[in-house]
């Protein structure tokens, strides 16, 4: 019994390295390979099925997704995350993967998305406009300027000449989707594509100037992929005609 | 209960040295943490308004939390502990809920329930009052979290105690009042002391129903936990900067609760 200590000892910190390692680790026996693909979270749906896609046309790949926000994706790489392709919901946040000499070469747009204003279906404070959703009293949610569709959010606000006074300012834009389902904002903005997907749950507001704050999103394959050339061809595949129509089916637009 | 024979009692060496690599995988992320501060940056990042306004409202909320759990938890410990009542065992449990269940689960709950269209919150939004995005809602997803603790640590106190002391004194003629004050309370002193802090700690360190419940704005609702959390996305060093605030106070908490009484974890 007393032999098997080392081994046992040996095991366990393997073990442990195991649970700190992350993400695609698994799954990547001979034979097969396995693309790591981290993605903004405004294009779960959208990117979802490219993969499975992707996958139909390179038999023995597999398309994993890491679906987050933008930020902390781009922050997740910079920290050496094992992940082959970064699609990012803003410039922004990929320069900073590109600062960190992250990114293969140079980052290419294959989307565009603009802001939505939604409300619960009710509409209980009677919002027609971004004006209405600035007005004092109005339960508004928006992203924190530190998140890409925060970002877009001051830049629509300041196109309008309007001061925003948000009850909140969340995280993600999921977050503020959630807000305004469940009823407790009155109104909350959102990407076109969230609004959009999320059906009958809210009342979409047209905005007048949506086009005055559009984020482009890039995607490039990364300099320390395992597998270089499947990056390259899974960007491919997005910028071409398959992931082109996935996209604009989805409600993005064309950069 | 005396030990008869002076036999150490330890366990096999193989287990020694799974749980000294269990030790390590606690304690290496926080080695890591304090590793990662930058010294230079660390009194500006600190002082930062972002920062200055996130410290102050955890520390406002968890400590009216801690005060709202001490005047509810009490009595609830000794209705727990000292009522016969029916159900009791299951009532017991239930009150650890909060304790099990994931904090995000928590936080879609108090929205069902206090939230502007939940079960108490639409009666209250007809009434003009609004809880959801207010600093009052950190406080309520604090108390919800943080209860239980102080429930489990009082009820532990006063089942290791007995009721003997309180017996004399109801039988020697004081008032079930003068009882309370002046021999329970005294009695659940020690668990007093550690629920207490365990229940600030828990309090301070409230992300998930905050997050889902009360959302997040600079000043009012926008805590510590929370400000760690979007700091990570643009300014990593920062957050760890205020990690480790936040490491610090539980360190100090753990000290305060357990350092100098050796009182038994519930």
């Amino acid at each position: 019994m007393s032999r098997a200590l080392p081994a046992l000892a040996a095991a366990s910190a393997l073990a442990l390295t195991g649970c700190a390692g992350g993400v695609s680790e698994a799954g990547a026996t001979a034979g097969d390979v396995t693309l790591t693909v981290f993605a903004a979270a405004s294009l779960a749906d959208a990117f979802e099925e490219i993969g499975e896609r992707f996958e139909v046309e390179h038999p023995g790949v597999e398309v994993r997704f890491n679906v987050a926000g933008s930020s902390s994706l781009a922050q997740q790489i910079r920290a050496g995350a094992p992940a082959d392709v970064f699609a990012s919901a803003d410039e922004p946040t990929m320069d900073r993967a590109v600062e960190a000499d992250a990114v293969s070469g140079s980052p290419r747009p294959f989307a565009t998305n603009v802001l939505a204003l939604v409300t619960p279906p009710d509409n209980p404070a009677g919002i027609a406009s971004l004006q209405d959703a600035a007005a004092e009293g109005v339960d508004l949610v928006v992203c924190a300027p530190q998140v890409p569709c925060g970002a877009a959010t001051a830049t629509l606000a300041a196109d309008a000449g309007l001061a925003l006074a948000p009850v909140s300012e969340e995280s993600s834009v999921t977050d503020v989707l959630g807000k305004v389902t469940s009823g407790e904002a009155d109104a909350g903005l959102v990407y076109a594509t969230d609004a959009a997907a999320a059906g009958d749950a809210v009342h979409a507001v047209r905005l007048e100037r949506a086009g005055s704050a559009v984020n482009t999103y890039p995607i490039a394959a990364l300099a320390h992929s395992e597998h270089r050339e499947l990056a390259e061809a899974f960007v491919e595949f997005v910028l071409g005609a398959p992931g082109r129509q996935v996209l604009r089916d989805d409600g993005f637009g064309a950069p | 209960m005396s030990i008869t024979r002076e036999i150490p009692v330890r366990p096999p060496l193989a287990l020694t040295v799974v749980g000294v690599l269990g030790g390590a995988a606690l304690l290496l992320p926080f080695v890591a943490l304090v590793a990662g501060v930058d010294l230079r940056r660390l009194p500006r990042l600190l002082t930062s308004p972002e920062a200055l306004d996130a410290l102050w409202l955890s520390l406002r909320t968890s400590l009216t939390a801690t005060a709202v759990c001490l005047v509810l938890g009490i009595p609830l410990a000794l209705a727990l502990n000292r009522l016969d009542f029916p159900g009791r065992s299951l009532a017991r449990s239930l009150v650890l809920l909060p304790l099990v269940v994931p904090p995000v689960v928590g936080g879609i709950a108090l929205t069902e329930a206090f939230g502007r269209r939940g079960l108490v919150g639409e009666h209250l939004h007809a009434l003009g009052i609004e809880i959801a995005f207010t600093s009052a809602a950190v406080v309520l997803a604090q108390v919800f979290v943080s209860l239980p603790f102080l429930v489990v640590a009082l009820e532990g106190t006063l089942q290791t105690r007995g009721e003997a002391h309180e017996r004399t004194a109801l039988s020697l003629g004081a008032s079930p009042a003068r009882t309370f004050l002046t021999v329970t309370l005294p009695l659940m002193g020690p668990g007093l002391l550690a629920g207490t802090v365990l229940t600030f700690a828990r309090a301070l360190g409230e992300f998930g129903a905050t997050i889902t419940f009360a959302g997040s704005l600079q000043g009012t609702t926008r805590t510590l936990p929370l400000q760690v959390y979007l700091e990570r996305e643009t300014d990593p060093e920062a957050a760890v900067a205020l990690s480790l605030v936040l490491v610090a106070v539980a360190l100090a908490v753990i000290t305060l609760a357990y350092g100098r009484r050796r009182v038994r974890l519930p």
